[in-house]
C-alpha cells in the first residue's frame, strides 16, 4: 500500500486532475481541505446558492420550487375535505410524501424506489409534525364533521446532496404560500368547494368561510446538514462528498434556536461535543440566510 | 425537584437489562435483549459471498431487515433499517472480509418505549457471538426531556408520549487500554465521549441536548461495563441479569 501512495504522489503531477477525481476521490477532496476550501471553491462552512419561487404549481393549493445548489425539491400542497378523527375531532390533518423519481439520479432507477426516500419522507413529516409549525385546530372546519386534509408532496428533481434541507426549505416555503380554499354546506349537508366560476354569481348557500385564507405558521424550522470528516466539518454537502465522506449530522433549528431535530445516523467519524458545538453555530447562521431568502420570496409574491 | 414517574425509578435509574446470548440455534449469532418491557431479538446471518449491487465490492457489506410487531414494513422500519445500518457499519470492520454480506434481522417482540437503542443493543451482542470482527461495541440508551426541563433516562413508552422531546444516542464502548492515556484523542477528550449515533424527536433547548448527553455518557459507561461481563461468559447459553 506504501508503494501505491508514492506512486500516486509521482502520477499525480502527470494525471489529468478529472482522473485523480475519479481514481482516488478521497484524497483529492483531502488536498482541497489541507487549503480549507472544497472542489468547488466553496470555503468550509458555506452553503450553496439558495433560490426559492413560490407559486410554481398553478394548479396546487400551496406550492413552491427550492433549489440549493443543484438540488432542486417541487413541493405542491393540495387540500381536501374529510371527516376528522373521532379522538381529534376539531383537528385536520396533514399527509407529507417525499418522492425520488428516476430523472433526479443516475443511482435511482425506475421501478425500484430509491432507499434514501422513505427515511426522508419519514424525518420530514416528524420534523413538521413536531416543530409545531402548524397548529392543526386551523384546519378545522366544522367542528366534529369536517376537516382539511392537506397532501404536501414533494418531488426531487435533481438529488446533488443535503436533500432534507431542500426538501424543508421547499415544504415550508409552500405552506407559506398556501391558501386555503373558500368552501361552503351544500343542499345535502356535504362540504362542497366554491369554484371560480360560481364567485361572481350570489350563492344560494353561505360560504363556511367567506375568503381564501393563508395559514398562520408558528416557528418555521430550517436545517441545514454537514459532513464530519477527521477533524474538518463541511457544511451543505454535495452528493459527491456525501458519498466519498459518508458520515452526515444534520441539525434543524426553529426560528427562536431551539433545537427541533439533531440527526446523527451513525457513520465512521464520531461527532465530539466540539464538533456538534461548531455545526450548531453553523446552523444558526444558516438559519438567519434561509429566514431572508423566504422573507423576500414571500415580499416578492405579494407584490406581484 | 424529583419526577415521580410511574414505576417507581429515579430520574437516572435504568429499567433492568436482561441479555441472553445465542437463543436462535439455526443463525450464525443471535441474541435478546430486554429492557424493561421492551424486548428485541436479534440474528446474525453471514458473511456470505457476494455484495449487492450498489455496495463497493472492496469492502463487506452489512444488510440490516426490521420486522416490526404487528403490520406490514412502512417507512419507520425503513428508517431503523437505514440507521442500524450506518451505525454497525461504523463499528465493524469491514475491511477483513471483502465482498461478503452479512445480514441482521431484528424482530420486535414488545415495544415499551427505548426500541432502536434496545435493537442496536441487541444486533451488537448477536454480532459479538457471531464472531464478526468489530472495532468496538456500540452502547445505545434514550432519554428524554419534560416539559419542565428535567431529564429522565430510560423512558417508558407512555413517558415517551407525554414528555417534549426524547433523545436515542449510542456511544463507543468504554476502552480498557494498557497504556494510560491509550484512550485519549489529540485534543485531550476520550473516544468514548464521541457519539457515534443520535436522534432526536421533538423540540428542546440546544442546552437540555448537551445535558441529556452527559447524562447519556454515563449510563452508556455503566451499561458498557455491564455489557463487557455479559458477553465474556464462555458458556453462551447462560442468561445474565443485571440490575
Amino acid at each position: 500500500m506504501v508503494d501505491s501512495a508514492n506512486s500516486t504522489s509521482d502520477l499525480s503531477s502527470e494525471m489529468e486532475v478529472d482522473a485523480f477525481r475519479r481514481l482516488f476521490p478521497l484524497r483529492f477532496h483531502e488536498r482541497h481541505l489541507l487549503e480549507s476550501v472544497r472542489p468547488d471553491a466553496r470555503p468550509l462552512g458555506k452553503a450553496r446558492d439558495t433560490s426559492l419561487a413560490l407559486g410554481a404549481v398553478g394548479s396546487a393549493d400551496g406550492s413552491a420550487l427550492a433549489k440549493i445548489g443543484c438540488t432542486t425539491m417541487l413541493a405542491a400542497i393540495k387540500m381536501e375535505v374529510m371527516t376528522p378523527a373521532n379522538e381529534t375531532p376539531d383537528e385536520g390533518c396533514i399527509a407529507i410524501e417525499f418522492h425520488m423519481p428516476a430523472i433526479c439520479s443516475p443511482i435511482v432507477r425506475p421501478g425500484r424506489p430509491a432507499e434514501a426516500a422513505p427515511v426522508v419522507s419519514k424525518q420530514l413529516s416528524d420534523t413538521i409534525l413536531s416543530s409545531g409549525m402548524i397548529d392543526l385546530k386551523e384546519l378545522s372546519l366544522v367542528s366534529g364533521k369536517a376537516a382539511w386534509m392537506a397532501y404536501l408532496d414533494i418531488y426531487c428533481l435533481d438529488a446533488d446532496g443535503a436533500l432534507f434541507d431542500a426538501a424543508l426549505l421547499a415544504a415550508a416555503a409552500a405552506f407559506s404560500h398556501l391558501q386555503i380554499p373558500v368552501v361552503s354546506l351544500n343542499d345535502e349537508g356535504r362540504i362542497v368547494v366554491v369554484s371560480k366560476e360560481n364567485e361572481g354569481e350570489k350563492l344560494k348557500n353561505k360560504p363556511v368561510n367567506e375568503e381564501k385564507r393563508k395559514l398562520k405558521l408558528r416557528s418555521i424550522p430550517f436545517a441545514l446538514t454537514c459532513i464530519i470528516h477527521k477533524n474538518y466539518i463541511l457544511a451543505d454537502p454535495t452528493a459527491e462528498e456525501e458519498s466519498i465522506m459518508e458520515t452526515l449530522i444534520t441539525i434543524v433549528l426553529d426560528s427562536s434556536c431551539q433545537l427541533v431535530s439533531l440527526y446523527k445516523p451513525g457513520g465512521p467519524a464520531l461527532a465530539y461535543e466540539s464538533i456538534i458545538q461548531d455545526c450548531i453555530a453553523l446552523s444558526r447562521q444558516r438559519l438567519r440566510e434561509l429566514q431572508t431568502i423566504l422573507n423576500e420570496a414571500m415580499c416578492d409574491m405579494e407584490v406581484d | 425537584m424529583e419526577v415521580d414517574r410511574a414505576d417507581g425509578r429515579t430520574a437516572n435509574q435504568r429499567r433492568p437489562v436482561v441479555c441472553t446470548r445465542g437463543v436462535l440455534h439455526r443463525a450464525h449469532g443471535s441474541a435478546s435483549w430486554a429492557q424493561g418491557e421492551t424486548k428485541v431479538i436479534a440474528a446474525v446471518y453471514g458473511p456470505k459471498a457476494g455484495t449487492k449491487k450498489n455496495e463497493n465490492p472492496e469492502k463487506a457489506c452489512i444488510e440490516v431487515i426490521w420486522k416490526p410487531k404487528t403490520g406490514q414494513s412502512g417507512k419507520q422500519e425503513r428508517e431503523y433499517e437505514m440507521v442500524l445500518k450506518k451505525t454497525l457499519q461504523s463499528i465493524c470492520l469491514l475491511n477483513v472480509h471483502p465482498n461478503t454480506t452479512t445480514s441482521i434481522v431484528i424482530q420486535v417482540v414488545n415495544d415499551d418505549g427505548g426500541l432502536l437503542p434496545c435493537a442496536i443493543n441487541a444486533a451488537c451482542s448477536a454480532l459479538v457471538d457471531a464472531g464478526i470482527p468489530l472495532k468496538h461495541l456500540a452502547v445505545a440508551i434514550c432519554c428524554s426531556v419534560a416539559e419542565s426541563g428535567h431529564i429522565v433516562l430510560d423512558p417508558s413508552k407512555l413517558e415517551e408520549q407525554n414528555m417534549k422531546a426524547f433523545i436515542y444516542l449510542v456511544f463507543p464502548n468504554s476502552i480498557t487500554s494498557v497504556l494510560p492515556d491509550g484512550s485519549k484523542r489529540p485534543g485531550g477528550e476520550a473516544m468514548e465521549h464521541g457519539i457515534v449515533t443520535s436522534l432526536t424527536h421533538g423540540v428542546m433547548a440546544v442546552d437540555e441536548y448537551f445535558s441529556c448527553v452527559k447524562l447519556g455518557r454515563a449510563a452508556a459507561a455503566e451499561l458498557s461495563d455491564f455489557v463487557r461481563n455479559s458477553l465474556k461468559l464462555k458458556a453462551g447459553n447462560d442468561p445474565s441479569k443485571a440490575g
